[in-house]
């Protein structure tokens, strides 16, 4: 029992070993401790999903995640869906739509989204706009953000 | 904001738990799926020693059948209900409050236990199990205990559970053919806490009511029962005028407080609202409970 806590993981298929402080959330561990800095803080309680991230293949609020209980877990983030070119199609549709503007909440939506189009690719603009709904965003709107997801899920379809 | 200092610990079973737990006393708090938790820790609103992570312990989780009754885990996520196809079929009334807590990304991690441990006014759960009359299965180093669903909420965010106690599983009557169940809520925006919300469960003999559990959430410190309008509904097919009846009833059975959503009076209205459109949809035959 302690306040400094041993976990090995793997963070966007590379193997991560790391000291941490039991309190140290999630985003703190990937941003401050491992530099990946798509992640990002919102709120840091819950409420805006500007952390969202993949933990053993399922989303989660990275802010209300311990690090000290990751311990064999496997962590996916932007970087990473990015670089197997998971979502190159969604990104390219949110450039297409102008569905970031700032782009602080982008990396939470993309996440929010490609988990919707791998569980429910048919998905209806009402099912999307329910899907990401705990992601807030204080640019866009959010119409031009379900657009995209929503080309996205349409040219998926056509080309299966 | 950042979470004050604690220690943090992962037992690999239950009985490591309940001991640590015994052991650290008050210092200790389980930490299940976080999300109110570790969201309340955020606002350094409690400033607790240890956290013990329950939420991988395999004792807590999953949905079996047990004779006439489902046991399901205090570790099973919302999401994991939100897919299970036991509680699809037997126990339709948690399926329908599923979607309505929160968001997926909340609901990967939240537990059923946690949310009744924490007994938030506002929240789904608690209401569904005082409808389905679930019994709570409490488990500490000396041994085990069940609750009645209707006494575990003593009050605003408080529960029945004693110091020392791990709520483990919840035991839930099958529905049969004759029930009828339905979870209706106003809130601000999808995701977020009810502002008025009512489950209720039924039992049916053709179109007549014999019997009616309408539990209301975020409209008093705990998930209320509405005695006066279970009597009105009882008895009879839920005509224009039962429904009316029940609808005054609850001036007697309600007396919500006044919160950040609206005063008393608005509450009350809402309540009237969601158990209008609660018994409309348990009608409707789509939400049959079997
Ligand atoms: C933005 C946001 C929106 C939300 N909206 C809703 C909503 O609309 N409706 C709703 O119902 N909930 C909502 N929640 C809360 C969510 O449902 C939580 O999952 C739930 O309240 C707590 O479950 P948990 O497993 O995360 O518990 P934790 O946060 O880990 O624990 C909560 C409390 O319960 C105790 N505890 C946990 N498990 C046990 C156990 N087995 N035995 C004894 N004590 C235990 C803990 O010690 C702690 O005090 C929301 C949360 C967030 C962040
Ligand atoms: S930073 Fe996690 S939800 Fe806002
Ligand atoms: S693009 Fe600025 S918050 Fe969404």
């Amino acid at each position: 029992m302690s306040e400094m806590i041993d976990i090995a993981l793997t963070v966007n298929g590379e193997q991560v070993r790391a000291r941490v402080e039991a309190r140290r959330h999630l985003i703190d561990f990937l941003r401050l401790d491992l530099g990946l800095m798509g992640s990002h803080i919102g709120c840091e309680h819950g409420v805006c999903g500007a952390c969202t991230v993949r933990v053993d293949g399922d989303i989660v609020r990275g802010c209300l995640v311990l690090a000290a209980s990751l311990d064999g877990a496997r962590v996916d983030t932007i970087e990473g869906i990015s670089d197997t070119g998971e979502i190159r199609d969604l990104q390219d549709a949110f450039i297409a739509r102008n569905a970031a503007q700032c782009g602080f909440c982008t990396p939470g939506m993309l996440m929010a989204a490609a988990d919707l189009l791998k569980h429910q690719p048919q998905a209806s603009r009402e099912e999307i706009r329910e899907h990401m709904s705990g992601n807030y965003c204080r640019c866009t709107g959010y119409q031009a953000i379900v657009d995209a997801v929503e080309t996205t899920a349409k040219a998926r379809a056509a080309k299966a | 904001m950042k979470a004050p200092r604690f220690s943090y610990v992962r037992p690999a079973s239950l009985t490591e738990a309940l001991n640590l737990l015994a052991e650290k006393g008050p210092e200790a708090r389980l930490l299940a799926g976080g999300q109110s938790l570790l969201a309340a820790l955020a606002f350094r609103l409690s400033d607790p020693q240890v956290l013990i992570d329950i939420s991988k312990l395999p004792e807590l989780t999953g949905v079996t059948r047990v004779g006439d009754k489902i046991r399901i885990g205090a570790g099973t996520t919302h999401s994991a209900l939100g897919r299970d196809a036991l509680i699809a079929s037997a126990v339709p009334l948690i399926a329908q409050a599923i979607p309505h807590i929160a968001h997926p990304a909340i609901r990967n991690r939240g537990t059923i236990g946690g949310s009744l441990a924490y007994a938030d006014p506002a929240a789904e759960l608690p209401a569904c199990v005082v409808a389905l009359e679930a019994d709570l299965v409490a488990r500490s180093k000396t041994g085990e205990r069940r609750i009645k669903a209707a006494d575990f909420f003593t009050g605003l965010f408080s529960t029945a559970l004693e110091p020392g106690e791990i709520l483990t599983a919840l035991e839930v009557p099958v529905a049969s053919a004759s029930d009828r169940c339905a979870l209706v809520e106003v809130a601000r925006r999808s995701g977020d806490y009810a502002m008025a919300g009512v489950a209720l469960k039924a039992t049916l003999a053709g179109d007549r009511i014999i019997a009616i559990r309408p539990v209301f959430f975020g409209l008093g410190d705990a998930p209320v029962l509405a005695h006066g309008a279970a009597q009105a509904l009882t008895g009879g097919p839920p005509t224009g005028e039962r429904i009316a009846a029940a609808k005054a009833a609850l001036a007697t059975d309600l007396d919500p407080p006044g919160d950040q959503h609206g005063g008393p009076e608005m509450k009350r209205h809402l309540a009237g609202v969601v158990l209008e459109r609660a018994i409309a949809r348990m009608t409707n035959s789509e939400a049959r409970a079997a």
